[in-house]
């Protein structure tokens, strides 16, 4: 049930409303053609998808967790709850955002060439950054990274003049704090 | 035929084995297991072929009738039909045919329609059908043929990746390649199409498992894993609702094709929940029989062509319910112009229909018939107070606003007048109901639709099939087919277009071949109706292509389809050829030909916002003028 007077009353009012980022995840039934329909239901409708993976997470009970970054306006986001909620192998949406302080995490693999003094100085940030160094040649490092997403995209930004070559994300993978499940 | 006998999988080990069994290397090894009982009944189950297990699983579902259209992906299908009588394969003549027909069959009935066709070409001409029942919500069950799972991929001869296609177009839609998991998934089909929100379901089947041995064990008893729609309404939301109701000066309920979906109890307990609170009713399309039409407190339909009526008590009432229907753009006009002063009541048994177009105040999230039941008790419960004085002001109102008339037109009554089309549908129903019949319409989409909609006084639910979220030309003639053959001793007329008509015309072969007595009522203005009227109204009176050129002599069409065809071209011939119609017991077309220039209204025009609307041709703006009120925004809309 949902009781709101003070919220605007349509849509058009709503649609200025100030957009808002959310972070979605989705346990579905591990089958295929599921990771299609969500993927589906997102551009048939025209709603954002900032990040998105999936991997089984429970291979007894035949589960998969997908995680959403998708940004809109409030109306909007409760919108994709619901119709993600629709789909028929879809067991449980959570909106971690909505729902409390969670923790959201993504890893990158970054590649960096260079030599002298560009090379020691991409290595002297990694370190702080808590980069891992995966592969290294007398030319060039792969850095590991996880954490936040800005905190990747800082990362990133630094390694930029000093011979970024490529970079691979995983999208955001995200929990809620504290004991309870979703 | 070898080839696939050798690909069919020996027996699935017991369901317990396979749960072990990882997806990763093939998709179609991943467990479909959203119900789990039935494999795990192994020992009672069947060695079948899986065409037998289809048609099994048909029968199990209390299936009678089928409509399709055979073809070599689906042929063991076909010839496991020949072999039995419990259930009636009726051929249609276009798959997009078969699936209108199964809606019909659907929502005149309240059955699940089922829908067979052969792979490739067969689905993709069920697709337009398939988009219609999941935008009416019309539960339909498709079964689809497929080339052998082996071949699946590799561009084979009528191959085409119907799951894909149809993913967007269904409520959910099954690839089975197992043929141990036919059964269970034909059940499960059954079960997503008719529960919750009702809607068209696929399942696609390769031919090598329709071919391939699997076990069948009946219906299963389990619940589905992840899919279990909310049917029970929330107590603590049926005591605010009740509370916002009480509190009303001006009050309507606005009801849709969910109650027509829920059942006839739904209507029934509509129609006491309106009496009991003494509210004004209005009906959308969809949702046309859910009251009657000739209670004193219906309005009548609302929305784009609905009654002055209907839309100014949606525009100035203080508290809305709504109950199942979804705010259609069609219903509210221009949004932030919508219903600007009232608190809003919305019951819906799909939650993402809830704050979708139109931000409410109270959410009910459940089935039609419960809902009003829980409201009902309520309303009894609850001591607070109806301010009678402000509802009786409120109905004054709303009397000086019926006594426009808005429905009003005009008709020459000497014999050789031209006939007004809203004057024909009029005839048509003063006459029917002399006869006493049980009468179910169905429509095409356009002017006729709309007219057919405001004139047609329908009583009772499930007798109005319409196409009304996707607007399918072409619905009215195979929908017709499907109710005839589910009530074949009533009378079942088609109130069509002479350009609708045309495009599924070919189901007049299949009328002819099963004797059904299906009466189609042409309006004929010899235009696409309502394209002409929104180019004379928003684009200067530039008729672009809406003229229906060469058209057929429908009474000679009628003749070569083994039908009785009659023509009434003006005013006095008009009741003769309804009386002919009804008195014969064959298929009929009409061919009335109708006044060209007539335009329908009233019409809230495309952006504008209800107190907006045009009340008839005296309302309307010199021709080749865009419409006052009509915005550069309007025009965008359709």
């Amino acid at each position: 049930m949902l009781i709101s007077p003070t919220l605007p009353r349509n849509i058009d009012a709503m649609t200025e409303a100030t957009t808002r980022q959310a972070v979605m995840a989705v346990l579905v039934e591990n089958e295929a053609g599921v990771l299609a329909r969500v993927i589906g239901l997102f551009s048939g409708r025209g709603y954002n998808i900032d990040s998105l993976t999936v991997a089984p997470v429970d291979e007894a009970k035949n589960l998969s967790r997908i995680t959403i970054v998708t940004s809109g306006t409030p109306m909007v986001i409760e919108q994709i709850k619901a119709q993600l909620d629709r789909l028929v192998p879809v067991h449980k949406v959570a909106d971690l955002t909505l729902e409390g302080p969670h923790i959201a995490r993504e890893m990158a693999l970054i590649k960096v060439a260079g030599t002298g003094e560009r090379r020691v100085e991409a290595l002297r940030i990694a370190d702080a950054f808590r980069a891992r160094v995966v592969d290294a040649t007398t030319e060039s490092f792969v850095f590991e990274m996880t954490g936040a997403t800005d905190k990747l995209d800082a990362f990133i930004g630094l390694m930029r003049p000093l011979g970024l070559v490529e970079v691979s994300r995983t999208g955001v993978v995200a929990i809620a704090r504290g004991p309870k499940g979703i | 035929m070898p080839l696939a006998v050798a690909r069919a999988r020996p027996a699935r080990p017991p369901f317990a084995l396979m749960r072990g069994a990882k997806a990763g290397s093939n998709g179609d090894e991943i467990v479909m297991s959203a119900i789990q009982a039935s494999a795990a009944e192994a020992p009672t189950a069947e060695l079948l072929p899986g065409a037998e297990i289809v048609l099994r699983a048909l029968k199990d579902q209390g299936v009678e009738v089928i409509f399709g259209y055979p073809g070599g992906a689906v042929l063991p299908i076909y010839d496991a039909l020949f072999q039995q009588n419990a259930i009636r394969h009726i051929l249609v003549r276009h798959e997009q045919a078969a699936v209108h027909a199964a809606e019909g069959y659907a929502r005149s009935t309240g059955k699940v329609g089922v829908v067979l066709v052969t792979s490739g070409p067969g689905a993709t001409n069920a697709v337009t059908g398939l988009v219609d029942a999941l935008m009416d919500s019309i539960p339909v069950v498709c079964l689809t043929g497929q080339v052998p799972t082996h071949l699946i991929g590799n561009d084979a001869f009528q191959e085409a990746d119907t799951t894909g296609i149809t993913r967007p177009a269904t409520k959910h839609n099954y690839l089975v390649k197992d043929s141990n998991q036919l059964g269970r998934i034909i059940h499960e089909a059954f079960y997503v199409a008719r529960s919750g929100r009702p809607g068209p379901v696929v399942v696609d089947l390769p031919k090598d498992i329709l071919i391939g041995k699997g076990r069948y064990s009946g219906v299963p008893q389990a619940t589905h894993r992840s899919y279990r729609p909310v049917t029970e309404p929330d107590p603590a939301a049926i005591r605010t609702a009740v509370a916002m109701l009480k509190a009303a000066k001006r009050p309507i309920v606005y009801a849709g094709g969910g109650v027509i979906n829920s059942g006839p109890e739904a209507s029934r307990l509509l129609t006491e929940f309106v009496h009991l609170t003494g509210f004004p009713c209005t009906n959308t399309l969809m949702g046309l029989g859910a009251f009657p039409a000739s209670d004193p407190q219906f309005l009548g339909m609302l929305g784009m062509h609905g009654t002055y009526e209907a839309n100014l008590a949606m525009h100035g009432c203080d508290v809305m319910l709504n109950i199942g229907a979804r705010f259609d753009d069609r219903v509210t006009g221009r949004l932030r112009d919508f219903s600007p002063n009232s608190r809003k009541i919305h019951a819906d048994i799909d939650p993402s229909s809830i704050n979708k177009n139109v931000r409410v105040d109270c959410a009910i999230i459940g089935d039609a018939a419960k809902v009003l039941r829980a409201l009902i008790a309520e309303w009894k419960a609850s001591e607070a107070k109806l301010d009678t004085g402000a509802l009786a002001a409120w109905w004054r109102q709303i009397d000086a606003w019926r006594a426009r008339d808005c429905l009003r037109y005009r008709q020459a009554t000497d014999e050789g007048a031209i006939i007004k089309p809203q004057y024909a549908i009029q005839r048509l129903y003063e006459l029917v109901r002399e006869t006493g019949r049980d009468t179910f319409i169905t429509t095409e989409v356009g002017q006729h639709q709309m007219w057919a909609a405001q004139y047609w006084k329908f009583e009772r639910p499930n007798r109005w099939m319409t196409s009304g979220g996707l607007g399918t030309m072409g619905y009215g003639l195979p929908a017709a087919m499907g109710v005839q053959i589910a009530h074949p001793d009533a009378l079942v007329i088609d109130i069509a277009g002479e350009a609708s008509i045309l495009m599924n015309i070919q189901e007049m072969s299949t009328l002819a071949q099963y004797r059904l007595p299906v009466k189609v009522f042409i309006l004929n203005n010899e235009y696409m109706g309502m394209v002409r009227q929104w180019q004379e109204l928003l684009h200067g009176g530039r008729y672009s292509e809406s003229y229906s050129a060469a058209l057929p002599d429908f009474v000679k069409l009628a003749e070569s389809f083994h039908a009785v065809g009659l023509r009434a071209t003006k005013v006095g011939e008009l009741d003769g050829v309804i009386r002919e119609m009804l008195a014969v017991d064959r298929p009929v077309i009409a061919d009335i030909c109708v006044d060209q220039k007539e335009n329908c209204f009233p019409m809230i025009p495309s952006g504008a916002a209800h107190n907006e609307m045009i009340l008839g041709p005296d309302d309307e703006a010199p021709k080749g003028a865009a419409q006052p009120g009509v915005t550069e925004e309007g025009m965008v809309l359709v």
